[in-house]
Formats: C-alpha cells, structure tokens, sequence
C-alpha cells in the first residue's frame, strides 16, 4: 500500500500538527510497547523449549516434554475443514445479498440482520452451542468434525460482511457492461465479480483464520483434549489454543511450554498472513500488466 | 461456482460417512485435576495394549457425572465423593489428593487452625498481623461455584459457600497459584499435588501446614492430613472388559509411579 | 439448459445459502432457550433481577443476581473501548498521515501480529505482569482496570488496522483538493479525513465491542471474579462470560440451565449493543448524505 498525502503536509510545521504528530505518535508507541512487552514475555519464556524435535514429537507428560506434533497436524485439520465448511455459504450469501436481491428489501435486511446478530454472539456461546448440537444431537462427539464446524458458524459472519464490502466496492458500471455483453449471471458472478473482489475476499479469510486459530473457548467443549496423532476428522484432536491454556492453567510447570506452543502458534498465523498477503499482491500485479 | 455450491453437500456426506468410535475405545471424561493423571497413563496403556485406544476428555467434575449417567462415557472422572443424589454410580478409588493452603513465599505465617480458615474465609480476620503476620490486609481467593475443591474446603470448614467473604475467585489451580504469586497477601487452598511441583520448581508459593500437620504425601496416605479428597473413576452398571483392564492398570503397584509423578498419593490397601 | 433455468438455479442456490447463513443465529437462540428451559420454568426469571448475591451453590441461601454480572460485562467493555478506541484511532492517523510507508507497513505487521495473540496469551500476561503491577498500587490486583485494560489490548489492533483500512479508502483526490486550498494537515484530517473514514472506524469498533463483550479466557484471568457492582476501578467484577467459563464444567442440572440463562440474556445485551451501535451508525450516514 503506498501511502500518498500531499507534499505540502511534511513541509508546514505549524503548533497543532505537530501536537497531533506527538498524540498519535505515543498512541502507536504504547501499542508497539504493549505488543513488545507481550512478545518478550513469550520469547523469553518460550524460546529455550523450541526446537525441531518439539514441532515433530509426540505430546508426553501431558505437554511438559515432548512435542506438540499431533497437535499442530490437529489444528491444521480443524483450521482446513473450517474453511471448506465456511467458505461456500459466505460467498453464496454475500453474493445473495448483493447482486440478487434490492439492498434494504425485507429478505436482504433480515439476513443481514441475523448475520450480524451472529457476529456478537460471544465465542464461549458458540462452545457451548457447539457441544449441544454438533457433538451431542448429530452424534458428532468430541471431534475434529465438531469443532471445525463450530469454529465456522463463529468466523461466518466475518467473512460474509467482508466478502460483502468488496463485492459492494466493485466499480458499478461492471455490472452493466457484464449484461450487455449477454453474459449469464453465474458467468458475471464466476468470472468478474468474484475474481475483482478476491483480494476483500482473502482480508476476510485472513481475518477469520486469525480468529480460529486464536480461539480457545469454542473448542475445548468441542475438538476436545485429545492428543494423539489424529488418523481421520471423526477423531478428538486437540487444538494449540487449547493446548496453550492447559499448560497454563492446569498442567503445574507448564509455564515454559505454553510460551513454546504460542509462539509456534504467533508463527503459523504471520505465515498465513504473508501468504495471504503475497496472493493478493501477485494477483494485483497480473491484473494491472493485463 | 458449481464447486462451491456443491461442496456443503460434499461436507454433510463427509460428515454421515465418518462412522462411530470404535467398540473397542475407552472415553474418559471430567474433572481436570484427574485428566492429566489418566492421560498420561493411557498413553503407557496403548503401548503396552496394542490395539485399545483410550480418550480422555476434559471439563469438570460434574461434567463426569453427567457423561457416566447418561452412558456418554466409560468412565466419569472426579475429584470428590459421590453425593447422595448420585448413587446411581459407582465410584473406584484410583488416588488421593491432599487440598493445602496456599501462601506467598515470603509470607511469615507457617500455620492455620481449622478455626483460622475459617475466620479468615469469612471475613473475620482480615489483615496478617491478627495471625501475628506482618501488617496488610489478607487477600481471600475462593474457588468458583461447583469446584470439586471448594466443596472439600466447605465440608472441612462447615462453612456454607453464602458464608465466605472473598476478594478474588478463581478457577483452575494455576490460576489460584499465580495468583498467590502476584499478591504476596494472597491466601489460597489448592490441590497439594500442583501447589508442590510448583515450589520445587522455584515458584514464589510456600504449602502451609494445617492443625500443625505438614502437606506431605506420607500425611496424606496415612489419613492425618486434614483436607483431602479421593479421585476417582465412576461408572454406571456393568463395565466392560477393556475398561476393567484399564482401571486395574491405573491401580496397578507397577504404575505407582506415574501417580507419584503427578504428587498425588496412591491407593495402599 | 436454458439462460433462464440455470440463472433460476443459481438464485435459489444462493438463496438457501444464505438463508442457511440467516439460519445459524436462530439455531444458537433455539439452543440456548431449549438449555435455559427447566431454570424459566422454575420461574428463576425475576430472581435474576431481584436477588442480591450469586450463590447458586449455596444450601442455605441460594441466590442468583445476574445483574452484577451484565454491569460487569458492559463496565468492563467500555473501559476496554475507552482504552482501544482512542489508541488506535490517534495510532492510525499517525499511521497515515505521519509514518513514511516504509515504516507505515512494519507498523501494519506489528499489529497483525498483536492481533493474532490468542487470548491465553493475554490472560497469562494479565496476571503475571499486570496484575502485580496494580497490586502494588491498590490490592488485589485482579480488578475491573486489570481487565479493561487487558481487554483494551487485545482488541486494539481491531480497532487500528480497521481504521486505517477506513482512513486509506479517503479518496487521495479529496486530500489533494484539501491541500489544493490551503488546509493543514491537522484541519485535513479532522475536517476531511475522519468524517469521510467515519463510517469504517465506527464499524471497526463495533465489531471491537462484540469482541469485547463476548471474550472469556483473557478476562476469567485478571477481573477477579466477585459477582458484585465495582465501587471503583481497583474492585473486582465478574462478567458473565467468566462465569459460564468458570461454573459450565462443574454445575449440575439446575445450577446448568441457570448458566444458559446467563448465556441467553448475555447474546440478547451483546446483540443489543451492536444493534444500538449500527443504528447510531445508520443514523449518522443518514444524516450525512
């Protein structure tokens, strides 16, 4: 993102710029410092527990040795069928309510309504829903299955408001021209409009990604506390934030790897986020050469 | 597009195809003072039983009981005794735990009286130096509603949990150790297995003694110890084979030391 | 197949889409009225307005005050808006109108990353760093500041990286033109850059405020957990979500359908928040086209 602003800003000096200079300078160094103070805590704590052999281990003595192997392959598993479970209605539903029905229609504000509503139901709710739906009327149990499917109903309105703005942001004329070229509407919807709104589109899963995976109380009711290696989704695994809050809090002496676990897990989310990122920026780049 | 439309479809199918456990899996669920304990054995069971698969669940005492009434698990775990309302199980020993009292490590007080706790739970003493401390108000953490913990704290003390005054209320017992740790006027009860590893560790958290009576393993196995509570598996009607191995397994003299290794104390007939 | 068929498809396709989206918001509410059931029927209802204490453990007394409890989750909220919002909006007008770019994109990981924290994370640091802290100043510690500002942090970075989103969108034109007549950079941004970004930042907070209100694991931590009115901000206070975290593994039956009710007026006091908020919004935009 390049940032422009006129040249003239940098040259004036007067009082009250500099004033706001300062304000908003020691805002963003208290956050800097906050994240700074949070991260050293981690890395100090953390970084003697790290190694190759604790990526790839096994979970023994309940995390205070061994590895968290079992672990990430679990949370890589409940993360992947999230979003294979999440994506499809999202973009259905935002498609819905922004190229087939009339913005402010009783039907769109219905939808967007609960969609919203869903938005601030709080993430220990969805641990509780979860449990009593997924795990215990579908007979799902404690599994992989359960918790991608809560963690999805969680992110859903994230992505579908997301994926929403950036088909809104799409220039109007698209639309017509699309038409009068006698294109069909899945063709329009398939080919122009979700390709120009993918970069809001990754934002979303990005955002959502973050959110799943920093989720603790959605899935300890659901995913469950199991550590072994997990050989298919119907299997209980445990998740890293899972993971991080029992050595913290339960597990005497688990201070160290807890700090281990979440920096592995800071990692996998700065990961996602480049690649994300990167995605977006390649696509951005082959779309203004073309 | 058609993909996308088509794959909650693919999902659902997915979803009624993953079949059921296996008869052959042993679930555990319950109180997180025992999980770890059991989880840790059941790793050493798997190998040492090809083929049986045991999954331990956690989520609170009574999160056992409920799981063990409605056949939802092999096994409930809890860390307290059956109540009369649920006689419907039945319950087997596996260890004992002591609860001890909790004080920073700088902390001059060495010793409370059942009359102490109870004076300083409801709010009677509120500052050290009534205990011949140093001068500054006494920090009461209690334990949340419904913990196995407070329920043995209440029936030593007789106290009814309306009686209790406190400052702060915790939930797990790290939490309830940190919290010692960050106020050194903090007083807290937690299960002496975690409050020692703790210490030995170089934690800033000192176990008090109790009617003169010292935490310890040997105190606790000889009945002397105060405040202690069973853990234990419950179950409804007949257990089935695999699980009866697993429960003979944990009380086994040969995985003594598992139990040991979490400082709990095992069961001596 | 026919334009016409196919497209018929696709509209219904969506549609059921998303009226399966529509539909999950309704299934939580049918969940959580069908949990909290045996404890209306026991007509526990008024009492949750009427008792004084939570002490639904008692033998003598049992009571069942949630009103504390809703006072703690909003108190605690506010304060973590009061902290987030203006942080974060000074620290993305700096982050716009201030930072060269090429600093400006190290601040934008830095938040990131703050945003992917879990909240464990935060919690854990609470009470071993913070909460010592304040208890030096006041005891306990574990108090209604401890969480507000906890809770601040954590959704500090939602309420940045949304308004620089909001702040970016501002037409460059529009800054230009500003600069064009003469207006400093101080006039541009309160009187150019802010109200065009308004509708963004505002959004920014309320999905902030949803966050907040809903959060457990970093709260349970450092709040203290007394279910009583905070007589300043060095008391403790106990929001409802610590509650259901604390009590949900260990209540019995009726003890549990009293934590669904909870659970229940607490999504009804977080949609209405958010509610109240996107009207305000709405409100605004309206006035302001």
């Amino acid at each position: 993102m390049v940032s422009l602003f006129p040249a003239s800003f940098t040259r004036t000096r007067r009082p009250g710029d500099i004033l706001l200079g300062i304000a908003g300078g020691l805002a963003s160094a208290v956050t800097l410092l906050a994240l700074g103070c949070i991260l050293w805590d981690l890395v100090r704590l953390g970084l003697p527990h790290l190694s190759w052999s604790f990526l790839t281990g096994e979970v023994t003595e309940n995390g205070r040795s061994g590895g968290i192997g079992p672990i990430l392959i679990s949370t890589l598993m409940i993360l992947g069928f999230a979003l294979a479970f999440v994506i499809p209605p999202a973009l259905g539903c935002a498609i819905w309510l922004s190229e087939m029905v009339r913005q402010g229609s009783g039907a769109a504000r219905i939808i967007t309504g609960s969609v919203d509503l869903l938005a601030s139901v709080p993430s220990i709710v969805f641990g509780l829903f979860g449990m009593s739906f997924f795990c215990q009327t579908l007979g799902l149990g404690f599994s992989i299955l359960s918790g991608s499917l809560t963690l999805a109903c969680m992110i859903l309105p994230l992505l579908v408001r997301t994926t929403l703005s950036a088909l809104q942001s799409l220039p109007a004329d698209l639309r017509p021209t699309a038409s009068a070229l006698g294109l069909s509407g899945a063709t329009m919807i398939g080919k122009i409009l979700l390709p120009a709104a993918l970069p809001g589109i990754l934002v979303g899963i990005t955002l959502g990604v973050g959110r799943a995976l920093a989720e603790t109380a959605a899935l300890i009711f659901t995913s469950g506390y199991a550590t072994r290696w997990p050989e298919s989704p119907s299997d209980s695994g445990r998740a890293l934030s899972v993971h991080i809050y029992d050595l913290a809090m339960n597990i005497p002496n688990g201070s160290g790897a807890a700090s281990a676990s979440a920096l592995v897990l800071l990692v996998l989310i700065v990961l996602i986020n480049t690649t994300a990122a990167s995605l977006a920026a390649r696509w951005h780049r082959r779309h203004s050469a073309s | 597009m058609r993909i996308a439309l088509l794959s909650p479809a693919i999902a659902i199918a997915l979803v009624s195809c993953s079949g059921k456990k296996g008869e052959g899996t042993i679930v555990l669920t319950g109180s997180s003072t025992v999980a770890p304990l059991v989880a840790d054995a059941a790793v050493r069971f798997e190998k040492q039983f090809p083929g049986r698969k045991v999954e331990v669940q956690t989520g609170g005492s009574s999160r056992g009981i409920a799981d063990a009434l409605n056949g939802r698990t092999t096994f409930g775990m809890i860390s307290r005794e059956l109540k009369p309302d649920e006689a419907a199980l039945t319950a087997h020993r596996i260890a004992l735990d002591g609860v001890g009292v909790i004080v920073h490590r700088d902390n001059a007080v060495t010793n409370f009286t059942r009359e102490d706790l109870i004076n300083i739970y409801t709010g009677k003493i509120s500052n050290w130096k009534m205990l011949r401390g140093k001068d500054a108000p006494i920090t009461v953490a209690n334990k949340a509603e419904g913990r196995a913990t407070l329920e043995v704290f209440l029936e030593y003390t007789g106290l009814d949990s309306a009686d209790i005054v406190a400052s702060v209320v915790v939930g797990e017992n790290q939490q309830a150790i940190k919290t010692v740790v960050a106020d050194p006027n903090a007083i807290a009860y937690v299960s002496i297995g975690a409050a020692a590893s703790e210490a030995a560790a170089g934690t800033a958290v000192k176990l008090a003694n109790c009617d003169g009576i010292a935490p310890t393993a040997e105190n606790v196995a000889a009945g002397k110890f105060p405040i202690m509570r069973p853990l234990q598996l419950v179950t409804q009607g007949e257990i089935p084979a695999p699980a009866r191995e697993f429960l003979e397994f944990l009380t086994a003299p040969a995985n003594r030391d598992l139990i040991e290794a979490h400082l709990y104390v095992p069961i001596t007939e | 197949m026919s334009r016409s068929r196919s497209d018929i498809l696709l509209r219904s396709g969506l549609g059921t889409l998303a009226g399966l989206s529509g539909s999950v918001v309704l299934l939580i509410l049918f969940f959580l009225v069908a949990g909290a059931m045996p404890a209306l029927r026991d007509g526990v209802l008024p009492r949750l307005f009427l008792d004084e204490f939570w002490q639904p453990g008692s033998q003598r007394d049992p009571q069942y005050a949630l009103l504390p409890m809703l006072a703690g989750s909003i108190l605690v909220t506010v304060l973590a808006i009061l902290i987030a919002a203006p942080l974060g909006i000074a620290g993305a007008i700096f982050h716009r109108f201030y930072l060269p770019p090429r600093f400006a994109a190290w601040n934008e990981h830095a938040l990131e990353l703050l945003a992917g924290v879990p909240s464990v994370v935060f919690g854990f640091w609470g009470l071993t760093v913070l909460v010592p802290l304040i208890n030096r100043l006041h005891p306990p510690g574990q108090s209604l500041l401890a969480a507000g500002i906890v809770l601040g942090l954590m959704i500090l970075p939602t309420v940045a990286l949304t308004s620089q989103a909001a702040l970016r969108a501002v037409p460059g034109s529009q800054l230009f033109a500003a600069a064009g007549l003469g207006l400093g950079r101080v006039a541009t941004v309160f009187h150019i850059a802010l109200p065009a970004a308004r509708p963004g930042i505002v959004a920014g907070v309320i999905l902030a405020v949803a966050r907040a209100v809903g959060e457990t694991m970093a709260v349970v931590m450092v709040c203290g957990n007394i279910a009583k009115y905070p007589q300043s901000v060095f008391d403790s206070v106990r929001p409802v979500t610590a509650t259901i975290a604390l009590e949900m593994g260990y209540a019995t039956s009726s003890h549990k359908a009293l934590l669904f009710t909870a659970a229940l007026f607490l999504v009804l006091l977080s949609g209405a928040l958010v509610g109240w908020l996107a009207f305000r919004k709405g409100k605004n935009e309206a006035a302001v086209n």
